[in-house]
């Protein structure tokens, strides 16, 4: 059983309006999987359906192999991407609060929050009101509440959004330790940089119907287009050129690099990569050779505005 | 600890805590405490004495009319007219009677005159009309050579005793006490509904705005979210209320002291009507009071209280879901309004008129005014089976009205920026 999640065609509709129309998604143990989309396509419904907000009108959401069941909240943490706290407060009775509610014992919790403030290094806050607390701070305190109780599923939707970079880089920072310790996080954002940085699956959503799912790398070199980076410091660039373009496509490059050479962008098609350098080393000094992976954000362009551009 | 009892707790500690919670509690007994010292004050202040001119021509009639504090009656039966309604103009008398001259009954009935600037009072009207209505009888008695002294003694006036089939006793006025005590009862009720509904809906309000609601609701069912918030606030309004109680009879036990008066137990206050009978009117009204149907009223006031408070509250917790804003709210709260008025106006009018019929019959079986009507019907005796009907209609009315509630709760408190309408929210119970 390494799935922790299962997602089993799950249908939503609100009205007329399908919000999930038959999703599928496997969320392996242990993992960082990446939920992408672009806004509206489903995935704050099926994260609600994953955290027993709402229900599915069809459909089977298993988590560790059992159908999802009440007992199942303690075991999940959720940080919506509309989120907030109760301004007048105390930022301590309301974590204490948020932690009693997802099943902690009152003196457990507590000592849950003290490890975590002391981690995090805001010890002074806890007697503090929300409202006294800027934006990041109050976001780091979202944060302790998600994570506190241990849940083995974390899901963040747009964790990120509301952080200086400092503070991001401490989140992202613990997040990646709570995946070591175990957990599986499933993250759902569009932002596509910090998704190649921490992601190992992910699972692209585009109008209520899941386009693409799967490890991360294995999902690029299904979208790779054996194109290569290439720079070269060559005499005789004539030469070079025209053994090239009895093979491949060729079309001009740009990257930074510290010497003055010739920059190509290489299509090589069905033929391996050596063939390429054989022709390379013949002609000159190779400086840079280097496959272009398709990122995740050409990845999600093509797929939300290619085959579903009717 | 179950997710429900902490909700409760938060929820009350939230509302206790709350700085207008504790300037409400001890604020509003003072505020009502001024209130009543100044219509007190104001009560006790006289009246200007207004003055009234008698211009009677036949002078037959001027004795009749006596001062006393409020009108002061002037002979000006030698004075034009004219001048005396001038003098009514210029403010210097309220108002001039003229009785016209002339022997026939017939002829001074319908030309009996009263000018003022402003319109006088119907008991005003009426006092007059009395007072020569009745020289005029004795008059006509008098003129027709009958002993008025005899036909005063003939006279008979007719006080209906009021007794329960059951042979109790009654006294009247007691009716009056009946519709009081249920009145307060009921008034208190519709009160205690909308401050506390309000604070309900406010509060469902808040964690929307607040968008704490996501993060709540991953870990608690709405529909306990909903209740739990319900009763908490019930509990802070009963906590209001317990300290309402406690300082009311603190002022009345000091004062008591001051004035020197023994707080009486019933016990010694029974022995006392024996020991002072010019009490007894008093005592009597007491020993009427005690033998109303106290239980009965108590455990429905509870009942009641529980069954329509739940029930206005899940329509409060709903619209505070189903808007953004309070002012959003405004569109909602007519409907929620309209019925506890209309109870109220219902008990007012119609119960103490005709506590058994069918108005006040029916309407005390409508589980939104029920807990109103009932409680104002249920001093005057109402059979035991009605109360159980309606108390059930009521509970099951409620709980109907919690299912559609919290459907529309959990759909609701996960929308913003939609206004909401009726029509919207019919369209959330199908989801």
């Amino acid at each position: 059983m390494s799935n922790i999640l299962e997602v089993r065609d799950v249908v939503k509709k609100y009205g007329d309006f399908t919000a999930l129309n038959s999703v599928s998604l496997s969320v392996p143990k242990g993992s960082i999987y990446g939920l992408l989309g672009p806004n509206g396509a489903g995935k704050t419904s099926l994260i609600r359906i994953i955290n027993q907000i709402t229900y599915p009108d069809s459909g089977q959401v298993l988590l560790d192999g059992k159908p999802l069941s009440p007992d199942h909240i303690r075991d999940i943490g959720y940080l919506p991407e509309e989120r907030g706290l109760y301004k007048s407060m105390k930022v301590g009775e309301q974590c204490l609060y948020l932690a009693q509610l997802k099943g902690l014992s009152h003196s457990e919790a507590k000592k849950q929050l003290e490890f975590w403030f002391d981690k995090l290094d805001i010890n002074g806050w806890w007697n503090k009101k929300i409202q006294e607390l800027s934006k990041g701070m109050a976001q780091k305190i979202q944060f302790v509440v998600t994570v506190l109780h241990k849940p083995k599923l974390l899901i963040f939707d747009e964790p990120f959004s509301g952080f200086d970079p400092v503070n991001a880089n401490i989140i992202k920072d613990e997040i990646l330790e709570l995946k070591k310790n175990g957990a599986t996080i499933i993250f759902s954002t569009h932002r596509m940089e910090s998704v190649e940085e921490l992601c190992d699956d992910i699972a692209l959503i585009h109008k209520s119907n899941k386009l693409i799912e799967g490890k991360l790398n294995d999902v690029k070199r299904n979208h790779r287009t054996n194109n290569y980076e290439v720079g070269i410091l060559t005499d005789n660039v004539e030469g070079l050129m025209y053994d090239l373009t009895q093979k491949f496509m060729i079309s001009q490059a740009d990257f930074k690099s510290l010497n003055d050479e010739l920059k190509l962008s290489i299509q090589i098609g069905e033929t391996r990569p050596n063939d390429l350098l054989s022709v390379l080393t013949h002609r000159g000094q190779v400086t840079h050779f280097v496959e272009k992976i398709p990122s995740v954000n050409d990845i999600f362009i093509n797929a939300v505005s290619g085959p579903t551009n009717e | 600890m179950s997710v429900i009892s902490l909700v409760i707790k938060r929820e009350f500690i939230a509302k206790v805590r709350n700085k207008s919670f504790i300037v409400m509690t001890f604020l509003s007994p003072l505020i009502f405490a001024g209130i009543a010292l100044l219509i007190g004050y104001l009560s006790t202040m006289k009246a200007d004495v207004r003055q009234i001119a008698i211009h009677d021509e036949t002078g037959w009639f001027v004795n009749s009319f006596k001062s006393d504090s409020e009108y002061r009656y002037i002979n000006q039966s030698d004075t034009p007219v004219k001048t005396l309604t001038d003098s009514v103009k210029s403010g210097f008398y309220e108002g001039v009677l003229v009785i016209p001259n002339s022997s026939d009954p017939k002829f001074l009935e319908k030309h009996i005159q009263y000018f003022s600037e402003e319109s006088p009072g119907i008991g005003f009207i009426e006092d007059i009309e009395d007072l020569i209505s009745d020289r005029q009888t004795k008059f006509n008695l008098e003129n027709a050579k009958l002993d008025t002294l005899a036909i005063r003694k003939a006279e008979s006036k007719v006080s209906l005793s009021i007794a329960r089939a059951s042979g109790e006793e009654s006294v009247k006025g007691l009716n009056e006490i009946k519709i009081g005590i249920g009145g307060a009862f009921g008034y208190l009720i519709m009160m205690f509904i909308i401050i506390y509904g309000n604070m309900v809906m406010r509060s469902v309000i808040e964690e929307k705005t607040n968008r704490i609601i996501e993060i709540i609701i991953s870990s608690v069912k709405p529909f306990q979210l909903m209740i739990g918030k319900i009763i908490g606030t019930s509990l802070a309004g009963l906590l209001q209320f317990a300290i309402w109680a406690l300082i009311g009879m603190a002022i009345l036990f000091s004062a008591s002291l001051f004035f020197d008066v023994t707080p009486a137990t019933p016990m010694t206050s029974v022995a006392a009507t024996a020991m002072q009978p010019q009490l007894s009117n008093a005592q009597l009204y007491l020993t009427e009071i005690w033998k109303l149907p106290i239980a009965t009223t108590l455990i429905a006031f509870l009942l009641y209280f529980i069954g329509g408070y739940f029930l206005y509250s899940s329509f409060y917790a709903a619209i505070g879901a189903a808007v953004d804003s309070e002012t959003d709210s405004q569109q909602f709260m007519l409907p929620i309004i309209l019925p506890l008025v209309l109870g109220v106006y219902i008990g007012f009018f119609t119960v103490i008129n005709d506590p058994h019929g069918t108005i006040a019959t029916v309407f005390s079986f409508v589980p939104l005014t029920s807990p109103i009507v009932m409680l104002m019907r249920i001093p005057f005796g109402v059979p035991i089976w009605q109360i159980a009907l309606s108390i059930t209609i009521l509970f099951a009315t409620f709980f109907g009205v919690v299912w559609f509630a919290a459907k529309i709760y959990r759909i609701g408190i996960l929308m913003y920026g939609k206004k909401p309408s009726w029509k919207e929210m019919v369209k959330w119970l199908k989801y």
